[in-house]
């Protein structure tokens, strides 16, 4: 029962019986919607699920490129500083490109483009010091953290980075605006989940990640190019960064040392409540979205009530994540004969 | 040789004599004092403020008084801050200490022993566990910081709404400035609807509006407590688009707060002052302790005046970071 992999039941089985595994995640995040109601009513407001669901897509975005990290049994602890980071130097540049475009979409897609380019080689450089270099990724990712956190704090002078107002009013809309009423970010981050479920589970991409994550060795003897495939899924990440970024930017229009504090271990926390193996091998996306989504419920069910002393919303966060794990291995310990 | 030495001894007291004598200035001049500043690293707007001004004193007490050097360190953490006090001690030689803590506990004792090698010590914001370390203690007034935010909402409310509260991270300053403004309702018809921690923070600051305003329908008011947890309401408010029902106070005097107050902006009529620049009349005190005949010892309590439109500019500086 303790070594058996959750991988090898049988196929009939997962078919006839209610798939807890799959299922449990869900199942977790209703209860956690009917506590909420109870609690206040105003949980169902349109306006406050919009509100959630709006904010947990940072998060549910850069965790879906954690998904693939996870599962290809890599580890990336830089997520929430290379976001500062990107923030940062998209707001610099059209702050500064301003001057020459006017405060016009031209600055906006550029800045953009900035952002994602840098997320690509910030991922690059993790996967490639991962892999090329032999350092365990934890070590890795614990230094850029540190090198991109300081460095977002030097550019803004220890201070904060302000968006000129000029391209704020333009760019709004994409963290604001909706399209036919579902709010932008939602909608980004539903595209990039059903991109990445497609990738992870449907494609060889996502086969090797898998592969790999089980047993790197194994992979590497299947001619599976092991290093190539754990760097592209770094740069997968960074490029889910730079999205989520993206969204981030016009929400306040500005980025100092404090900006995504922890998003890292919230990522890595909704992966893991979603069902994904923190040892690799094994991913699931659709879970990893609707771990995001609980973490902010949570959050968000705290700040609807003032039952709970406000000096013990860490506890309740943590009790809530222990047990939504717990419930799903207990499906797991029974699922496997 | 003490042939030699009583040479030199006594050519060095001829020289004295006749240089006093002459009516000349002698050794006064040569005195030269060394200040040592540790200060926490600009990890967020105020602390970024402090450094700022830090270094702008710094250049101009130089300027000012040839015979002082000033020697600024910041650290990371409360362990990184000891480090530096000792070696302010060793390396430099320091006359005297002005040390803005990271936190008081631990770095009671490390300031202790910097005072106990004889250097004068100036402890800035926050005070120390044990008393009688400093010779000079510069702080703002948190207690009074909160009190002045709350008889601004109760004037303006004239006794009697609803409002909100987004507290900062939870500490001791967090504490007293809550104390206070809650003293200064008592008694009103103002009913806090809630308080919940922002954690001076700007996401966060932003997230329990939001879901402050999906939860009560009327809001009057409210109490930020601080410049970057206001940013955040601001935006929630505008999205909601419920600029006209309320007016939001914040806290420290940022600068972007600060250019709104000017402006004249209606969902942010005034703001009130924690300023970071509370280190540089720190520094100030310290070296007037050198070249001045007033004492300085003491302690100096920096008032939390409400910051308007009409005397905004005065606390206007373009130029820092925060």
């Amino acid at each position: 029962m303790n070594n058996a992999v959750p991988d090898n039941k049988p196929v009939a089985r997962s078919r006839a019986s209610f798939d807890l595994k799959t299922w449990g995640p869900f199942i977790a995040l209703m209860a956690l919607a009917v506590l909420g109601v109870l609690i206040n009513p105003a949980f169902l407001g349109l306006d406050n699920l919009s509100n959630m669901l709006t904010r947990s897509a940072f998060i549910g975005i850069i965790a879906i490129g954690a998904t693939f990290v996870i599962t290809a049994g890599g580890l990336d602890l830089s997520v929430g500083s290379m976001a500062a980071f990107i923030a940062g130097v998209m707001i610099i540049l059209m702050n500064s490109l301003v001057e020459q475009f006017g405060p016009g979409l031209t600055t906006i897609v550029l800045g953009i483009f900035a952002s994602l380019l840098l997320g690509l080689c910030a991922g690059f450089i993790n996967g490639m010091v991962t892999t090329k270099g032999k350092i365990e990724a934890f070590i890795v990712t614990l230094g850029t953290m540190g090198i991109y956190r300081s460095l977002v704090t030097y550019l803004a002078d220890g201070g904060t980075l302000s968006l000129d107002w000029g391209v704020r009013d333009i760019y709004r809309p994409v963290y604001y605006g909706n399209l036919l009423g579902i709010p932008i970010p939602v909608l980004v981050f539903l595209l990039v989940a059903v991109a990445g479920y497609i990738l992870l589970n449907h494609t060889r991409f996502g086969r090797y990640c898998f592969a790999i994550g089980s047993n790197e060795k194994v992979a590497e003897y299947s001619a599976i190019h092991v290093d190539r495939i754990k760097t592209m899924t770094y740069m997968l990440q960074g490029v889910c960064v730079a999205l989520a970024t993206i969204i981030y930017v016009p929400r306040l229009g500005s980025a100092s040392g404090g900006t995504g504090v922890l998003w890292e271990l919230e990522a890595i926390a909704a992966v893991i409540i979603g069902g994904t193996v923190l040892k690799g091998g094994h991913g699931r996306i659709w879970g990893t979205v609707v771990g995001a989504i609980m973490l902010t419920m949570i959050g968000n069910i705290l700040n609807l009530t003032d039952a709970i002393s406000n000096y013990l919303n860490g506890t309740v966060q943590g009790i809530i994540i222990i047990v939504a794990v717990y419930l799903q291995r207990a499906a797991w310990r029974k699922s496997v004969p | 040789m003490p042939i030699t030495k009583m040479t030199n001894t006594k050519m060095a007291l001829a020289a004295l004599a006749t240089a006093g004598a002459m009516g000349l200035p002698t050794l006064a001049v040569a005195q030269e004092y060394t200040i040592g500043v540790s200060i926490p690293a600009a990890t967020h707007g105020w602390t970024g403020g402090v450094n700022y001004h830090a270094e702008q004193a710094k250049e101009r007490l130089e300027a000012l008084h040839p015979e002082i050097s000033i020697t600024i360190t910041t650290a990371s953490d409360p362990g990184g801050q000891a480090n530096d006090l000792e070696d302010l001690v060793s390396q430099r030689n320091i006359d005297a200490l002005v040390v803005l803590p990271f936190e008081s506990g631990p770095l009671t004792d490390p300031v202790r022993r910097v005072k106990d090698t004889g250097v004068f010590v100036t402890v800035v914001d926050r005070g120390l566990e044990q008393e009688g370390i400093e010779d000079l203690y510069v702080a703002g007034n948190n207690h009074e910081m909160g009190r002045v935010s709350g008889e601004y909402i109760r004037d303006q409310l004239d006794g009697e709404g609803d409002i909100v509260v987004l507290r900062g991270i939870p500490t001791v300053i967090d504490e007293e400035r809550v104390q206070g403004f809650q003293e200064a309702i008592e008694g009103s018809d103002i009913n806090i609807l809630d308080m919940q921690h922002a954690n001076w923070n700007r996401d966060d600051g932003f997230e329990v509006m939001q879901d402050y305003l999906a939860r009560f329908d009327r809001i009057d008011a409210v109490w930020a407590q601080d410049d970057d947890i206001a940013l955040g309401v601001i935006e929630a408010v505008r999205q909601a688009e419920r600029e006209d029902e309320l007016f939001i106070v914040g806290g420290a005097g940022m600068k972007d707060i600060i250019a709104r107050v000017m402006e004249g902006d209606e969902l942010i009529p005034v703001d009130v002052l924690y300023p970071p620049a509370m280190i540089a009349t720190a520094m100030d005190l310290t070296v007037q302790h050198f070249v001045s005949n007033g004492p300085v010892v003491g302690e100096y309590i920096l008032g939390s005046p409400l910051i308007t439109q009409e005397n905004a500019e005065q606390y206007y500086f373009p130029d820092s970071p925060f």
